[in-house]
């Protein structure tokens, strides 16, 4: 964007909108809201602290294990709907229906079937990140060319070649926006499988520097967890474009 | 006097193919549904030569090459090719196709070794044999190169590279020039003559250009619609000995073509 013929870097409306903070901060209206300059102090202090990197650790670990589960079910379920009109048919309304739900309310069936450790938090994480990856990779399949799948049933591929040589590869594009989606998703969700199943991870320390009115602690955490999901959709928007050159030609 | 005696080599050649064909076609029926697209259809076509199908859109040319492909199961009838029954693709059969059919994703160098790679041929020797094919049809140089980063014309040599690499005896073409300029097309049809020459290979030609059918065929079958039937084979006799620059100003070349159109034109809405 050009500004009185000046062009501005990228991202440049984030030092305003950093300014604006401060300002507002610094004017002491209120006690929630502290300058950032005092939040970005706050987060070098703590990132070294054992309390953090132990949280890290756990949120890394649950968010993780959620997304690969997401990413290894979602994938071939998508792209086996997208090929078979059968499995299409059984599963669409459930996808559809689980993709809209507030997954939130759910929360406590999962508690009730799973318990209240780790593995209710990643079953929370993967039920927020593999209903899109499922529709975007059916999405990619069904929009196939389907002279592809002719070209490599008279070569003699077997289902399994048709599967890992053409369906994955054409529907890339798609199953990679559908993925990053996932991701942001499963950031929700592994903070609300923290926040109310058990209190661990980053949900822990929001609920720790909240309770006792640490504002530029609790700022300092979500500027922080901000950041790491702003990078990973990043990379991934990154490897879309990466493919994007042939999502037009298939 | 020569000509006489040319015509009537042609003519033993012709009573000698016969009795050798690489692909037969008898009696096949296929429905969809209520809607007849071949009915009761028998067609030969002989080892070693190029027969065209030619008819108007919808008279199910491109159906029966998917039959005899395997792609698509008759309702009734038999294709026999090299004398055993068609059940589904084969390794004794190529397709080449109208759209190209390349992986976008993928170097002109592993398209053309696609169909061996899906036969399970390790990858030196794939790509070996797709490096003397990719001479063959012209695009030295472009081995690492994408499908979009080629022209229409050079795509479809990729189609043809990757074809004649699995070494099929029997070459299936869907309309392969359809989508290319028609100056490709023109150099497509030379090269393509000179292939058939070449190769010892028998190849089936879909087309809808009249123009295109004589010029390449040692037979046509012409088939109209509704419901698809053989309605005539036509062999030009004395195309074949032509240069292939003089064949389009030989009067049987234009006599063909006249004839064709004629028995056509009522079927063109």
């Amino acid at each position: 964007m050009k500004v009185f013929g000046v062009r501005l870097p990228a991202m440049s409306s984030l030092i305003l909108w950093g300014l604006l903070w401060e300002v507002f901060g610094r004017s002491g209206y209120s006690f929630f809201v502290p300058p950032l300059s005092e939040v970005v102090a706050t987060l070098f202090e703590i990132i070294g602290t054992s309390a953090f990197q132990k949280a890290l650790y756990e949120t890394a670990y649950a968010f993780c294990s959620g997304v690969f589960f997401a990413i290894v079910i979602g994938i071939p379920t998508g792209i086996l709907m997208g090929k078979n009109r059968l499995v299409d048919e059984l599963l669409l309304p459930w996808v559809n229906i689980f993709l809209s739900a507030p997954l939130t309310a759910l929360v406590p069936v999962l508690m009730v079937l799973f318990g209240f450790g780790m593995k209710s938090i990643i079953i929370t994480t993967t039920l927020f990140a593999i209903w899109i990856i499922i529709l975007n990779a059916r999405a990619g399949v069904m929009q196939i060319n389907r002279s592809l799948i002719e070209m490599a049933t008279s070569f003699g591929a077997s289902s399994w070649d048709a599967f890992s040589k053409i369906y994955f590869w054409a529907a890339l594009p798609e199953i990679l926006g559908g993925v990053r989606i996932g991701i942001i998703r499963a950031v929700k969700g592994v903070i609300i499988g923290q926040l109310l199943i058990s209190l661990v991870g980053f949900g822990a320390l929001f609920e720790l520097y909240s309770n006792n009115f640490l504002m530029k602690h609790f700022w300092a955490v979500l500027i922080v967890l901000f950041a790491l999901a702003f990078t990973i959709s990043e990379f991934l928007a990154y490897l879309e474009r990466r493919v994007s050159y042939y999502a037009a030609k298939r | 006097m020569v000509m006489l005696q040319t015509n009537a080599l042609a003519e033993d050649q012709s009573v000698l193919d016969q009795t050798d064909n690489a692909v037969s076609v008898s009696n096949v029926s296929k429905n969809y549904g209520d809607v007849e697209a071949l009915k009761n259809l028998s067609l030969d076509f002989p080892r070693g030569q190029l027969t065209s199908l030619l008819g108007p859109s919808g008279c199910g040319k491109t159906t029966l090459l998917k039959i005899i492909a395997g792609l698509l199961e008759p309702t009734e009838g038999e294709i026999l090719v090299n004398g055993s029954p068609v059940t589904g693709p084969g390794e004794d059969r190529a397709f080449v196709f109208q759209d190209f059919a390349l992986l976008p994703w993928a170097s002109v160098l592993r398209n053309v070794a696609f169909g061996l790679e899906l036969r399970g041929v390790a990858r030196s020797e794939r790509e070996d044999i797709a490096v003397k094919y990719i001479k063959d049809v012209g695009l030295e140089g472009f081995e690492k190169s994408f499908p979009h980063e080629l022209s229409g014309g050079m795509r479809q040599r990729v189609g043809l590279a990757r074809a004649l690499s699995v070494d099929a005896d029997v070459l299936l073409m869907d309309e392969p020039f359809s989508a290319v300029d028609e100056q490709t097309r023109r150099k497509f049809q030379e090269d393509l003559l000179a292939l058939v020459a070449n190769e010892n290979k028998t190849f089936l030609f879909v087309t809808h250009s009249i123009e295109e059918a004589v010029y390449v065929s040692d037979q046509i079958a012409i088939l109209l619609p509704r419901p698809s039937r053989v309605s005539e084979i036509i062999r030009p006799t004395g195309l074949r000995e032509k240069d292939s620059t003089s064949i389009r100003r030989d009067p049987e070349y234009l006599d063909i073509v006249d004839s064709i159109w004629e028995s056509l034109k009522t079927y063109v809405e």
